[in-house]
C-alpha cells in the first residue's frame, strides 16, 4: 500500500449459498485506489462488479479479505460505525439514482449533510453549492419527477459529495442514460477527477470506463486485466473519423 | 483530401483555395490540426486538370490568387456523390482474420489480440471524448465528435462479442 493510496482490498472473496449451490462473486480481489485516482472495473453483468463496490463502500461485507479506507480496516466495523463511515467517508452513486421522490433537488443533496450532523443552514449552503457546481442551480426547487435522467443523475452526484468524501463509488451511473445524458455525466466525473476526487467505478459502458486513469477488467469474480489509459495513443482523431490527408 | 468534398464547397460559391481551407477547419476543430494544406492545393490542381473547377486570376493590390469555379462536369459529379450512400468501411475483415490465423497457427491467443485492440480503442475513446467536451453545445465539431465515439463504442462491442466468442470455443473446442 502506498501513502497515498485512500481505498484498499486484499484477497476479497464473497460466497453466496453452500456446497454444490455455491456461488463465488467475488474470488480473491486486491485493488489500490490512490487519491485523484480515476479506477474503473468494467466486466459483463454478473461478473461480480457490483458485490465488489458494495462491498468496497461498506454496504455489504466480505466473505473473506479485508478493506481498507484511509489507513482503517472497515470490513469489521460494528454496524453503527460502519453506517457512519458510509455517511461521512464515501460517496455512492447507483444507476437508478436513488432519490427521494417527494424532496426536491436541493433537499435531497442537503439530507446526507443533515444526516452527517451538519447544521441546517450549513447543510444547505453546501447543497446550493453543489448543485450550482454540477449544472442544476436553477434546478434546485423541482422534484426528481420534474427533471430529465441525466439531470437526476446530476442531483445524486451532487448528493454523494455533500459530506466531501473521501471516495466516490459509482455503480453503473450511466446505464440509465440516453447519449447527451451520457456526455454530461462524463464532464462531470472529469471536472471531479481534475478537482482531485478519488473515484471508483464499475461498469459496462465502455465510454464511461474510458474516462478512468486504470481500467481493470472483471470476469467471473477476479480481475483478469490491468491497464492504464493515460496516454500512449496511436490512432488520429482524423484516421477514426474517415479523413484522408 | 476528398475530391467531391472541395467540389461542393467550390459550388457554394467561387473561392480561393484558403477560403476553402479556412472553412474545412472550422467544420473538423480539432481534427483540423490533421488537415494537410498542400493536400487541398494538390487536391484543387487535380479538379482543375480533369475540368471539374476552372481557375480565375484575381488580382489585389498585394497579390495574385487563383479564384476556383464549379464547372458543369464538376456539378454534375457535386450531384452524384450527394446521392451516393457508400459509407466509409472500417476493416473489420482483417481483424477477424487475424484471429482466425494467429489460432489456427498457433501464433498468439486471439484473446490477448482482443484485449490489446481493446485497450487501443479506449485510448481513442478517451481521446475522442475528451475533444467532444471541449466543444460547446451543438457545434458542428460536436456533432462530428459523437459520430466517432458511437462508431468506436459499436467496435467495442464487437470486440467483447469476439472475447466471448473465443473463450467459448477454447471450452468446447
Amino acid at each position: 500500500m502506498n501513502n497515498d493510496t485512500v481505498l484498499a482490498a486484499r484477497g476479497l472473496r464473497k460466497d453466496y449459498g453452500k456446497g454444490e449451490a455455491l456461488v463465488r462473486a467475488v474470488d480473491g480481489v486486491d485493488l489500490d485506489a490512490s487519491q485523484g485516482e480515476t479506477v474503473a472495473v468494467m466486466g459483463p453483468s454478473g461478473c461480480g462488479k457490483s458485490t465488489l463496490l458494495h462491498i468496497l463502500g461498506g454496504l455489504d461485507r466480505p466473505t473473506d479479505g479485508e478493506v481498507w479506507l484511509a489507513d482503517r480496516r472497515i470490513d469489521r466495523l460494528g454496524e453503527r460505525d460502519l453506517a457512519r463511515m458510509r455517511r461521512t467517508d464515501v460517496g455512492f452513486v447507483f444507476q437508478a439514482f436513488h432519490l427521494m421522490d417527494e424532496l426536491t433537488a436541493v433537499e435531497n443533496v442537503e439530507l446526507s449533510a443533515l444526516l452527517a450532523g451538519h447544521a441546517a443552514r450549513v447543510a444547505r449552503r453546501r447543497a446550493t453549492d453543489l448543485l450550482e457546481r454540477v449544472g442544476l442551480a436553477d434546478r434546485a426547487g423541482f422534484l426528481p419527477s420534474a427533471l430529465s435522467g441525466g439531470q437526476r443523475q446530476r442531483v445524486a452526484i451532487a448528493r454523494a459529495l455533500s459530506n466531501e468524501p473521501l471516495v466516490v463509488l459509482a455503480d453503473e451511473p450511466t446505464g440509465n442514460l440516453d447519449s447527451a445524458s451520457t456526455l454530461d455525466v462524463l464532464q462531470l466525473f472529469e471536472d471531479l477527477h481534475e478537482a482531485g476526487q478519488t473515484l471508483v467505478v464499475v461498469t459496462h459502458d465502455a465510454r464511461i470506463a474510458a474516462t478512468a486513469d486504470r481500467l481493470i477488467t472483471m470476469r467471473d469474480g477476479a480481475f483478469i486485466d490491468e491497464t492504464r489509459l493515460t496516454g500512449g495513443t496511436t490512432g488520429r482523431l482524423g484516421d477514426l473519423a474517415g479523413m484522408d490527408g | 483530401m476528398n475530391q467531391e468534398v472541395l467540389l461542393a464547397l467550390v459550388a457554394k460559391e467561387p473561392s480561393h483555395g484558403y477560403q476553402l481551407l479556412a472553412r474545412l477547419r472550422q467544420a473538423l476543430g480539432p481534427l483540423g490540426a490533421e488537415l494537410n494544406p498542400g493536400q487541398v492545393y494538390v487536391t484543387l490542381g487535380r479538379l482543375e486538370k480533369s475540368g471539374l473547377v476552372a481557375s480565375e486570376t484575381a488580382d489585389t493590390k498585394r497579390s495574385t490568387r487563383k479564384v476556383y469555379v464549379l464547372t458543369p462536369a464538376g456539378q454534375e459529379r457535386v450531384a452524384e456523390w450527394l446521392a451516393d450512400v457508400n459509407w466509409p468501411r472500417p476493416g473489420l475483415v482483417e481483424f477477424h482474420l487475424k484471429l482466425v490465423a494467429a489460432a489456427a497457427a498457433g501464433l498468439a491467443d486471439p484473446l490477448t489480440i482482443v484485449d490489446a485492440q481493446r485497450r487501443e480503442l479506449l485510448r481513442r475513446l478517451r481521446d475522442a471524448q475528451r475533444a467532444a467536451m471541449a466543444e460547446p453545445d451543438r457545434s458542428e465539431v460536436a456533432l462530428l465528435l459523437e459520430g466517432v465515439v458511437l462508431r468506436l463504442q459499436a467496435d467495442l462491442r464487437w470486440l467483447e462479442a469476439c472475447e466471448k466468442s473465443w473463450t467459448d470455443r477454447r471450452r468446447d473446442p
